[in-house]
């Protein structure tokens, strides 16, 4: 465990939570709402890194996990609210996260080399018509509206956003750094060989797709009683899951962390160049594009590289 | 271990079928521990595949394979795995941001969920079984800034970090240096005398010879043969499959060639791959008109060579064409020098008809002239005629190697190298390819450059043999010379 506190990426990640501590003492109300979606994000790339980055599995698919905890803890809520908690909502998002998320990559794992993105695709594509086909319970195209909020005071909803994300960040840095984290990339990155040491790579696998699926149910459960509305395009749409992917790829791939600095980057810079409207995103596109291409390992590959020469 | 239990393997009736291909045919043996057995077979012989069956990588389609009684047959790899065997890979990949005590620590940890943190158990073992290996210098290094060796230093370590009863290892020696070859031997003799079952897999009984205590010889997913290595390279059925059976030559003196400079001249080239050594101070010439044949098994550098001839690997040495260096040169600018290498591969456009092939081959010639040169070509390759409307992908696999020879052909080459052409082909087709080449021989000036595992083929069409051994050239000499003086360093 020692190793873990002495790593230059934990300090990267005590850095990021000093600063996301000190900003509500001087930020606006909104910069706040802006920090908290991008900290809800930061905990979908997290997870989608420990799938990607660890156990080698490229998940095109993270809105499908997202969208699974984000409808239905959104549906329940607005079925059986105010008898019901909005925090067994949320459980309840988390769990129905899992439990899908199972249901995938039980089948998908079995599938070697593409496939199993593709079939995590397919599914996007299934819920995504499955929230437009049933209106009446899902709210459609519209959207659903969820009578619990979290929280009107945007110091509220800022800071339980931050200590979500530094609570899941940490788990799941730790793990990724435990001993069940050195098998899972064991596992990625030579599934026979791994086999041969005598590991059941279909088992960590599915721990890791259980774990990622997890947080990012609960992510999006979350954020659902943050914004007061489920719709399609902010929690299943391809368009998220791939600002997800950029981020995890952006920040630096195989870091957890990097994955929540990608996030936070591409939502602050997507509103700060906003005043360029269309222009905006297609420059935020640009230098993602620019760092993918030149520096594979992303933002913190850049640092290390530059720390060790 | 406990000496008075000796592990025990039987492989009994053994089969591994990919659709309809039998890769391994009702394969027994038995191996005890103390005992190091070689399992050795040409290029796709199926030793590979047996030995992937019995670790349950490739589950075995029918036979059992027992160890100490315990029946593996159908098991997932990781429980084979738990149950004593390891597998020495013949690739590594190493996790590259952990350090190399961490890969090594990755062998010790339990198959569980939750266990979060190594014990310091598996901390000071995993020291032990580096030192032992003679990881002990770069413990703290990763993976990326190591020598080969050392690479495969970890494999092994890995392989026997949870003490497995049996060990099979994958060419143990491929790209290693003689002392490193020394040094690995002694390891692998340390493994035996701790009681375990020790297969080694590799292409001939050469390599493993001064380590195995019986060898066991393969070929076309078949037993043939099975003894001391003696036993085995004096094998009727052994030396024909290696050496072919009688070995008719009619080669030119190496003086009947007139030209002062040899056309090509190879003087001391190196490749190296990552950090394997592909090639190793590899020096060989090829006058006007002469036809060399390079022998080597599966991986002892004949394509690497060959690629490094085309420009199309970087490498050390010189490498002269017509007494002028190619080392500046680009592959596309040899090409049109004079140099055209027909690969193993074929390369062929599948989706083109035979004519479409030939006539990209003779793209840059002058319309009369590529007339001719297909009408020539077609003499030569009779076949090839009837099928020129037919789709490249459609032919068969020999009717496929003589359009690629044709299509090189139809380049112009000065030099024609040949990769591998009867690879996988039935013997019928051999005849045909022989007759086409003594035809090349006899009416043209084309020079050949033959890369053969296949001795009977690449003999009686050679003038010089060189004999190709992990990177290294280890025999020259006329066609008629090799059963007597090379035969035993290919066997």
């Amino acid at each position: 465990m020692r190793a873990v506190f002495t790593s230059r990426l934990f300090w990267i990640g005590i850095a990021t939570l000093v600063v996301g501590a000190v900003l509500p003492l001087f930020a606006s109300g909104y910069v706040l709402g802006l920090l908290t979606v991008a900290f809800y994000t930061a905990v979908f790339a997290m997870s989608w890194d420990l799938l990607f980055g660890f156990a080698g599995e490229v998940n095109f698919g993270p809105t499908f996990l997202i969208g699974l905890g984000a409808y239905t803890a959104g549906i329940l809520d607005a079925r059986l609210s105010p008898q019901i908690s909005m925090w067994v909502c949320v459980a309840a998002g988390a769990a129905a996260a899992v439990v899908g998320g199972v249901l995938l990559a039980l089948p998908a794992l079995r599938l070697r080399g593409p496939y199993f993105g593709l079939t995590t695709l397919v599914a996007v594509l299934m819920l995504q018509n499955f929230v437009v086909v049933f209106a009446d319970l899902t709210g459609g195209e519209i959207g659903l509206s969820v009578p619990d909020v979290m929280s009107v005071d945007a110091h509220v909803n800022y800071w339980i956003a931050f200590g979500f994300m530094a609570l899941s960040g940490a788990i799941l840095f730790g793990l990724s750094r435990s001993a069940v984290g050195l098998i899972l990339q064991a596992s990625g990155q030579d599934a026979v060989q791994a086999g041969a040491l005598g590991f059941n790579v279909v088992k960590h696998k599915l721990a890791a797709f259980v774990v990622s699926a997890f947080f990012s149910g609960l992510a999006g459960a979350l954020m659902v009683f943050y914004m007061g509305t489920a719709s399609v395009g902010t929690f299943v749409d391809i368009a998220v899951g791939v600002q997800v992917i950029i981020a995890a790829v952006l920040g630096g791939r195989r870091t957890v962390i990097g994955a929540a600095i990608g996030a936070i980057f591409l939502i602050g810079m997507g509103e700060l160049l906003r005043p360029l409207g269309e222009l905006a995103t297609l420059i935020v596109s640009v230098i993602a594009l620019l760092v993918i291409l030149f520096f594979p390992d992303g933002f913190l590959g850049i640092l290390r590289g530059r720390a060790r020469s | 271990m406990n000496a008075s239990s000796v592990p025990s393997l039987e492989v009994s009736g053994l089969t591994k079928r990919f659709g309809g291909l039998v890769a391994v045919k009702e394969l027994s043996f038995g191996l005890r521990g103390g005992e190091i057995l070689g399992l050795i077979g040409p290029n796709g012989s199926g030793k590979s595949t047996a030995m992937k069956a019995i670790l349950g990588v490739e589950p075995p389609t029918e036979g059992s394979v027992k160890l100490d009684g315990i029946e593996l047959a159908g098991l997932p790899a990781y429980q084979i795995a738990r149950l004593g065997v390891g597998l020495v890979f013949q690739h590594s990949r190493p996790l590259n941001r952990q350090s190399v005590l961490e890969n090594i620590k990755i062998a010790l940890l339990p198959d569980r969920l939750t266990q979060l943190v190594a014990g310091a158990q598996a901390d000071a073992q995993a020291r032990a079984i580096a030192e032992r290996v003679g990881l002990g210098r770069v413990l703290d290094r990763k993976p990326p800034t190591l020598a080969f060796a050392d690479l495969r230093r970890l494999e092994l370590a890995k392989a026997i970090a949870r003490h497995p009863k049996l060990v099979m290892i994958d060419e143990p020696f491929a790209g290693l240096t003689l002392s490193e070859v020394a040094v690995f031997s002694d390891l692998i003799r340390e493994f035996r005398d701790e009681g375990r079952a020790v297969l080694l897999v590799d292409h001939n009984v050469k390599g493993v010879a001064a380590l195995v205590d019986r060898v066991l010889a393969m070929y076309l997913g078949s037993k043939i043969a099975e003894g001391s290595a003696d036993e085995v390279m004096r094998n009727e059925e052994v030396r024909r499959v290696y050496l072919g059976g009688a070995l008719g030559t009619a080669a030119r003196p190496e003086n009947t060639f007139r030209d002062a400079v040899p056309l090509l001249q190879v003087e001391g080239a190196g490749v190296v791959y990552g950090k394997a050594l592909a090639l190793q101070d590899v020096s060989l010439h090829v006058h006007e008109g002469e036809f060399v044949s390079v022998v080597g098994l599966n991986g002892a550098g004949k394509t690497t060579l060959f690629n490094a001839v085309s420009g199309l690997v970087p490498y050390t040495g010189a490498i002269r064409w017509a007494g002028e260096n190619l080392q500046t040169r680009s592959a596309a600018a040899i090409a049109r020098g004079g140099v055209v290498q027909c690969a193993e591969s074929r390369e062929l456009f599948g989706d083109m008809t035979v004519r479409e092939n030939l006539d990209l081959g003779g793209n840059a010639l002058p319309d009369d002239e590529r007339e001719q040169r297909l009408e020539w070509l077609f003499e030569l390759f009779p076949i090839l005629e009837r099928r020129q409307s037919q789709l490249a992908r459609t032919l068969s696999g020999g009717e496929q190697q003589m359009l690629a020879i044709a299509r090189a052909l139809m380049m112009k080459p000065r030099l024609l190298i040949l990769d591998e052409p009867t690879l996988g082909l039935a013997p019928v087709i051999l005849e045909a390819l022989s007759q086409a080449l003594e035809k090349l021989r006899n009416t043209t000036t084309i020079s050949v450059l033959l890369g053969e595992q296949n001795v009977t083929f690449a003999l009686p069409h050679a003038d010089r043999v060189y004999v190709l051994d992990h990177a290294r050239i280890v025999w020259e000499g006329a066609p008629d010379r090799f059963e007597q003086e090379a035969a035993a360093t290919y066997l």
